[in-house]
């Protein structure tokens, strides 16, 4: 018997184990939830891991999934064991080259963490719509249900796609399986030795492409000969299915776990019988026992290799007696007349039946429903819904489970109260924000728990779709039986609460059982514990019979020097009272694992963790619980009752974590929601948030432009209106001769703001008896919020400045226009979003945004709200996100028909000049729209045309009208971050910079994929560590800017505004200004830089004075002036590159993790510096003709 | 002529010791160093704020914004074995000797008990010849009496002493309210060398942005009065070795500090400013004044000025002040 280890994994590093040691060439990019096995492989080779030829693979990130499938194909067809791995649009984009690798009988295995295809909206999570789209290409598609299943069936369909030619997509669900955590045998290499015939290896190697033995594939074919030709690989895909079993029960043999085709779990003689794939098939398998047990005959029926689809096999697995079968299909395919997995059972029997090729005694009903779509929770209760609808004579067809479809009626009922679980299962859910530390610390009790004792355990992990105070929902199972439950714990025993404020958002004792175990972070002594809950809590502990346990954990971290991090102190608690491993033990093993964990950080980082523990037992008590409900308070509405109906109906209940109850007809048909939204979210994430002091303040604006959040704002009023302000309203005498005998307020939004401190570090105003204080000084948030929401509320209500008035060009100017983007759920003191605000500010009433996929598309439009807003009037940017890769070409879309549409509205105002008015058709005609004074000349222009073609019944008149809107400049922005804009998009940015056409390009440079945690990216500098590039960057950071300026007709500038904020207000102007395409690229300091937030700013000056990222503006009308265009708006680099380098954990880490590298990328990257500053002067020193028609 | 000392147990061939700074961290500078006849190197210190900070650093970085949004679990690559700031330091002495044959002296700059010791221990092991600890406590406290702050010294040499067995010399300040009676208590407790002074770096106020700024200033050699009158004070009243060290930039500067008491000298500003080639020089003047005064070793020459020995010991104590205060009237 092998010796094989177990370990605790989630399914993405299961299958990279395998794909990593089996491979010789692996081409990656960036994909939720795919991307962690790109990383693994990435650092597995970057540390030296060699594959079981005793070489190390070669991992390559490509531009896009579609550049990833090319270097796939290549790598293949030159002979090279090669796979990738992907997920949703990615595997959409290989959809090409998977044709051609099929076509040409190319053995690979793609690894899949199937994700749901952007529809309505983009969704991150599980469903196979994805894989379905592939069913055509001629790959084979093998399903995994577990982690477990995952690892093996990674080398299970790569031993069989050596063997059957054909190539595969393995695929497991997208973050249920993907980034479930189990405790599985690990395969060793033997096994995989074993499992994978070197002859076949080398019979691969041997149809490759070489010059040596040439050979022509790729041919084009006419009509004579291309159908016959494309019939010659029917034998390969009939013998298929019978050599993917061989090498199940080879696998068998060698590992001891047996797999077939389709495996058919539950009573022999069942009447009933449930057929999918996925992780649906653990959760069904457990239901199918259970009921079992409780007299049914039922079973479920696994589909394991999904193409190509052996008839054959899936009816001869079925048991004789079923008289009914429901087909379960992850996914959905409108209009057609049923899933495809439905159909393919459909297919199969009626095929198969007539022909008496069954061994069934009858020929079973057969139902279709739909499930789990992104990741919709599948419980053994839905299962047993579809079992009770199965029993009926006229069971539903086409029906969904697990949601209430209200509209057209397909839902099936659940009983939320059935449940399957053993009593020995310690079923536990904890509540803890992103920084605490709470879900790292559960992964190291799974750890614990799988790896040191006999016990299974399972983990699963809920996060936000905020970055800043995000929470996290953990769901642990323990057991001595193997876990097949993947559904969220819907039935806890323990139950953790780590931070206090989520008392008063969430209900979450509605996941407990009778005496289960509470247990609470709360910051007082224990005897005032009580009085803290509100009164529902009080009630369900009452109820339910619940322990309820109690420890000032904030005070414990105090204590230790752990600071704001109390993951190890819960953790300890968990351990302490949950009874799941006896104490002691449990201790000492806690101690042990930090040691493990925190080792290579430092003695000093184990020591204090050392010493939480050793506190936590001290301080942890338990709460003696009275008869009777004693609290005055109870949970307030989710949000405010002032909000609109959609608002408070849907919208709160999302965000009070009800979404999975609302029904189908709360939501909109068409994926289009109302902006203006955030503003009802109050996060109260902040614990400090500024505070003004108007007798400091020099009202330069500063702080209000690095406002992530736009929580901090400024505007000047007439003092009448200070007659009905709040007692602690402060004000002061508005600086500048525009606003003479005008008061100004700079005001916080307190509730909104998550304390990031920017604006204080950007203050450059100094108290002069205290130079500690500035302008703005950090306090304590809880004392002040409720006079300071009084305050805000005040300051909203306030009248806006008259934008015609201000000098917007400037930081000020702009700072007193309201911003319509704010409160986004952006990380706290992000480096994207004041670039936004800024648009939002100076063009936001009459733009439209197209938005690449990344962070600025999930802090801008994830659901609940959004952060686009709208001014007074309801007007606001409008906004939409297409794609990752198409974005350049959304927009330019945008513009095409802005453009089409002022034409054809310009033709009938000249057509209807004589109805209109020739004085008011001349005036729209010939509106100078360039500031804001003659935008709202032609706004009332405008206005006056609908008037008068409202009293016109004609069709042309209607049709102006519907068009009139347009007549006033719209401003079309594209927006994405630097994966987009320097990697998978850029061939048609480029297309788009070349069109002409008016188009702002707004490109937030983090320097690497930010939204999907930090992946190299090509403008990622040399020398920076990211995942891909695990090694650090070897190559530059690509000069994005000056590609564009080679086309002579864009205006480019570079900004970054902790460098240059005057700068950056101007270059946006300037931008919007020109009347044809613009690019921004916009210096983004981000937390994947590894940098202190609070100083994101600063970084930004070092990076623009390193001479990393010089500012400068390139204007093609100075050119036609005969200026040159290029005006360098930064100086000479006046700090070492290694300066700004090193204040960032980024460049940093690798001077700590390969020093000779780190050293001589440094002095690249120092010359990289110098270089482009030198080439820029040059360029910017150039003496240029006036060139005319660049336009 | 014989130019050979020994400090601490080492014997070194002339008594010219690079101190503790920048110059040390580089292989190349300090074989150019054992090249123009420097008898040892001290390094550049690790400081225990590095010690503490790195592992912190890292933690944090690595740490700050996880497992806090689904796509963006993490933002760096999973783990792998870092060398942080105190593992590099242990490389380079490992690395300083396998590139010279001079002694090497590691050196550990901290003001807390605990931790850090163990440092200690890995800089032995590494292959440190001794080892000087810079105790570098400025005590703001109002609260803090000057036995805590003494007791802090001895604790750290008492501790570092139990865990090592290279020679361990005490760096201090001259800011005693009894320098002779601490160094007595540190020499007891089993202080092989005392390099006096370390030089406090002073902070300075930018007067645009109105901030406090460090401010680092190179000695000038003035500054070597003050070492002076102490090696000539402690010489031949203490057991352990003596390193002069502050504003030691000449010839005669190294002469005299021998001449009061010094084992060996610390040179570090000269060499930072003038460069590698100065230690040619000083020796050279050293020689050359020995020959003139027909010294034959520098043990002959080491302490015959000091107070034990000089014709007027009173001329480094209180009345030397007196007099100093009227030949300036």
């Amino acid at each position: 018997m092998r010796n094989r280890r177990k370990v605790t994994i989630d399914g993405n590093q299961a299958a990279a184990h395998v794909a990593h040691r089996i491979n010789e060439v692996i081409a990656i990019y960036p994909i939720t939830p795919s991307s962690n096995m790109g990383e693994w492989a990435d650092e597995w080779s970057a540390m030296g891991q060699k594959n079981i030829w005793g070489t190390i693979p070669l991992v390559a990130e490509m531009q896009s999934e579609g550049g990833a499938s090319g270097a796939v194909h290549g790598a293949l067809q030159t002979g090279s064991l090669t796979t990738t791995f992907t997920a949703s649009q990615g595997l959409l984009l290989m959809i090409p080259n998977m044709f051609k690798i099929a076509g040409e009988l190319t053995s690979t295995v793609f690894h899949v963490s199937a994700r749901t295809v952007a529809t309505h909206a983009l969704s991150i999570f599980g469903d196979h719509g994805d894989v379905m789209a592939c069913r055509s290409t001629g790959f084979g598609l093998i399903a995994s249900g577990s982690v477990q299943e995952i690892m093996d069936m990674a080398l299970i369909a790569s031993a069989a796609s050596l063997e059957s030619r054909i190539p595969m997509v393995h695929f497991f669900d997208g973050f249920r399986s993907s980034h479930e955590v189990m405790k599985i045998e690990e395969l060793a290499d033997d096994d995989m030795r074993e499992m994978i015939d070197d002859q076949l290896v080398r019979a691969h190697r041997a149809r490759a492409l070489s010059p040596d033995r040439p050979v022509l594939r790729g041919t084009a074919q006419n009509p004579d000969v291309f159908f016959q030709a494309r019939e010659t690989v029917n034998p390969f895909y009939a013998q298929c299915p019978s050599i993917v079993q061989k090498h199940m029960d080879k696998f068998a043999r060698i590992v001891g776990r047996s797999y077939h085709l389709f495996d058919y779990v539950g009573a022999p003689d069942a009447d009933r019988v449930v057929v999918l794939m996925g992780s649906g098939v653990e959760t069904a398998h457990e239901t199918v026992e259970y009921l079992n047990q409780h007299g049914e005959k039922v079973g479920v029926l696994k589909v394991r290799l999904y193409r190509p689809f052996a008839s054959d096999a899936f009816v001869a697995a079925l048991p004789a007696t079923v008289k009914s079968i429901a087909v379960l299909d992850r996914t959905k395919e409108p209009g057609a007349e049923g899933e495809p997995l439905y159909k393919d059972v459909l297919t199969a029997l009626g095929e198969l039946y007539p022909e008496g090729r069954t061994k069934l005694a009858s020929l079973p009903r057969v139902i279709g429903g739909r499930y789990g779509l992104s990741s919709k929770e599948f419980t053994s209760s839905m299962v047993k819904a579809v079992f009770d609808e199965l029993k009926k004579d006229k069971p539903k067809n086409h029906f969904t489970v697990g949601i209430n479809e209200d509209v057209t009626h397909s839902s099936l009922v659940c009983d939320p109260n059935f449940v399957t679980e053993g009593a020995d299962v310690v079923r536990a859910v904890f509540f803890g924000l992103g920084s605490d530390g709470t879900v790292g610390a559960n992964k190291n009790s799974i750890k614990i728990i799988g790896e040191e004792t006999e016990n299974y355990a399972q983990g699963y992990f809920v996060y936000d779709s905020k970055k800043a105070g995000s929470i996290t929902v953990s769901h642990l199972r323990f057991g001595p039986r193997p876990i097949r439950s993947t559904y969220l714990v819907n039935s806890a025993n323990f139950i953790a609460c780590h931070q206090t404020v989520f008392l008063e958002r969430y209900d979450m004792l509605r996941y407990a059982v009778n005496g289960a175990t509470f247990l609470l972070n709360l910051p007082c002594p224990q005897e005032q514990v009580w009085d803290h809950l509100p009164r529902s809590v009080q009630q369900q502990i009452i109820d339910k019979k619940i322990k309820l346990y109690a420890i000032d954990a904030y005070e414990v971290a105090k204590q230790t020097g752990m600071g704001g991090r109390i993951n190890t102190i819960m953790q300890t608690c968990f351990f302490a009272i949950s009874g799941v491993l006896p104490r002691e033990e449990a201790i000492a093993k806690i101690k042990e694992t930090i040691k493990k964990t925190y080792g290579s950080k430092g003695e000093q980082v184990v020591q204090k963790n050392w010493a939480a523990v050793d506190q936590t037992l001290a301080n942890l008590h338990e709460i003696s619980v009275p008869g009777k409900v004693t609290s005055t308070w109870d949970r307030p509405p989710a949000v405010s009752e002032k909000a609109p109906p959609f608002v408070c109906e849907v919208l709160g209940e999302i965000y009070a974590g009800r979404g999975d109850d609302l029904p189908t007809s709360a939501f909109p048909v068409d994926g289009t929601f109302p902006t203006d939204t955030a503003r009802w979210e109050k996060r109260n994430i902040a614990l400090q948030i500024p505070v003004w002091d108007s007798e400091v303040c020099i009202q330069c604006g500063k702080c209000a432009i690095v406002c992530p959040h736009a929580t901090i704002r400024m505007k000047a009023y007439d003092p009448k209106w200070l007659e009905r302000a709040p007692k602690t309203f402060k004000h002061a005498k508005a600086r500048g001769k525009e606003f003479e005998g005008l008061v100004m307020t700079l005001q916080v939004a307190p509730e909104d703001c998550t304390g990031c401190e920017l604006c204080v570090e950007v203050c450059p105003a100094k108290n002069k008896q205290e130079t500690r204080l500035k302008a703005i000084n950090m306090q304590p948030q809880i004392p002040l919020r409720e006079s300071e929401r009084e305050c805000y509320d005040f300051f909203l209500s306030l009248p806006e400045m008259d934008r015609s008035k201000l000098n917007v060009a400037t930081v000020k100017g702009s700072q007193y226009l309201r911003p319509l983007f704010e409160y986004s759920g952006a990380c706290a003191g992000c480096g994207e979003t004041q670039y936004l605000k800024l648009m939002s500010q100076l063009f936001g009433d009459r733009a439209i945004v197209a938005n690449a996929t990344g962070c600025s598309s999930i802090y801008g439009a994830n659901l609940p709200t959004t952060p686009w807003a709208q001014n007074i009037d309801g007007r606001g940017p409008a906004w939409c996100n297409s794609l990752f890769e198409d974005n350049a070409e959304f927009g330019y879309g945008f513009r095409l028909t802005l453009d089409k549409q002022v034409e054809y509205a310009r033709e009938m105002l000249t057509r209807m000049a004589e109805l209109i008015g020739h004085d008011l058709v001349t005036g729209l005609m010939d509106a100078n729209q360039k500031d804001e004074a003659g935008i709202e000349q032609q706004r009332k222009r405008v206005e006056a045309l609908k008037q008068k073609l409202r009293t016109l019944d004609t069709p042309e008149a209607k049709n102006l009208l519907s068009l009139a809107d347009v007549l006033v400049r719209k401003s079309v922005w594209i927006v994405g971050g630097d994966g987009w804009a320097y990697d998978i998009g850029y061939g048609g940015l480029d297309h788009v910079l070349a069109s002409g056409r008016n188009v702002n390009v707004l490109v937030l440079d983090s320097e690497v994929y930010s939204n999907t945690g930090g992946q190299c990216s090509k403008a990622t500098p040399r020398g920076a560590v990211a995942k891909f590039a695990a090694g650090g960057k070897p190559a530059g950071k690509k000069d994005l800017g000056l590609m564009a300026m080679s086309y002579g007709n864009v205006f480019v500038a570079n900004v970054a505004m902790g460098a240059n904020d005057n700068q950056c207000v101007k270059a946006f102007i300037e931008a919007e200004a020109y009347d044809g395409p613009s690019l921004i690229v916009a210096y983004s300091h981000c937390i994947a830089h590894g940098i202190n937030m609070v100083k994101g700013m600063e970084t930004q000056e070092q990076a623009v004075a390193s001479g990393h990222f010089p500012l400068f503006r390139y204007s093609p009308q100075r050119a036609m002036a005969g200026q040159n265009p290029l005006q360098l708006d930064s100086k000479k680099p006046s700090i070492r590159y290694e300066d700004f380098a090193y204040a960032q954990n980024r460049f940093k880490m690798l001077t700590k993790s390969n020093p000779e590298n780190a050293k001589k990328l440094l002095i690249m990257a120092q010359h990289d510096a110098v270089n482009r500053w030198s080439f820029y002067e040059y360029m910017a020193a150039r003496n240029m003709a006036a060139t005319e028609g660049t336009e | 002529m014989n130019l050979s000392t020994t400090y601490m147990g080492l014997q070194l061939k002339n008594p010219l010791v690079a101190g503790a700074g920048p110059l040390t961290t580089n292989v190349g500078s300090v074989r150019q160093m054992e090249d123009a006849g420097i008898a040892a190197v001290v390094m550049h210190s690790l400081f225990e704020e590095q010690i503490r900070h790195d592992a912190a650093e890292l933690e944090y970085h690595l740490e700050h914004g996880t497992e806090s949004f689904a796509e963006a679990i993490t933002y760096f690559p999973h783990e792998s074995e870092y060398r942080l700031g105190p593992e590099e330091y242990l490389g380079q002495i490992a690395n300083l000797k396998k590139a010279v044959r001079i002694p090497v002296i590691a050196s550990l700059n901290g003001m807390t008990p605990g931790g850090w010791t163990d440092y200690a221990r890995k800089i032995e092991s590494a292959g440190a010849d001794a080892l000087e600890l810079n105790v570098y406590y400025v005590a703001t406290g109002v609260n803090d009496t000057a036995p805590e702050v003494e007791n802090r010294y001895l604790q750290i040499l008492k501790a570092v002493k139990k865990s090592v067995k290279i020679p361990v010399a005490m760096k201090l300040s001259p800011f005693f309210s009894a320098t002779a009676s601490m160094i007595k208590h540190l020499d007891e407790a089993g202080a092989d060398g005392f390099v006096l002074f370390n030089r406090f770096y002073q902070p300075d106020i930018d007067l645009e942005t109105l901030k406090v700024v460090p401010q680092l200033n190179l000695s000038t050699s003035v500054e070597m009065r003050l070492p002076l009158r102490w090696m000539a004070i402690l010489h031949g009243r203490i057991k352990a070795s003596l390193a002069a060290s502050t504003g030691i930039h000449r010839a005669e500067d190294v002469i005299k500090m021998i001449l009061a008491g010094a084992d060996v000298t610390q040179v570090c500003s000269v060499l930072l400013r003038s460069g590698v080639r100065e230690i040619p020089t000083l020796l050279g003047g050293l020689e050359e004044w020995m020959e003139e005064h027909e010294y034959e070793t520098i043990r002959q020459m080491k302490g015959s000025m000091s107070q034990k020995s000089c014709a007027d010991p009173a001329a480094f104590e209180r009345a030397n002040y007196m007099k100093a205060l009227n030949s300036y009237r």
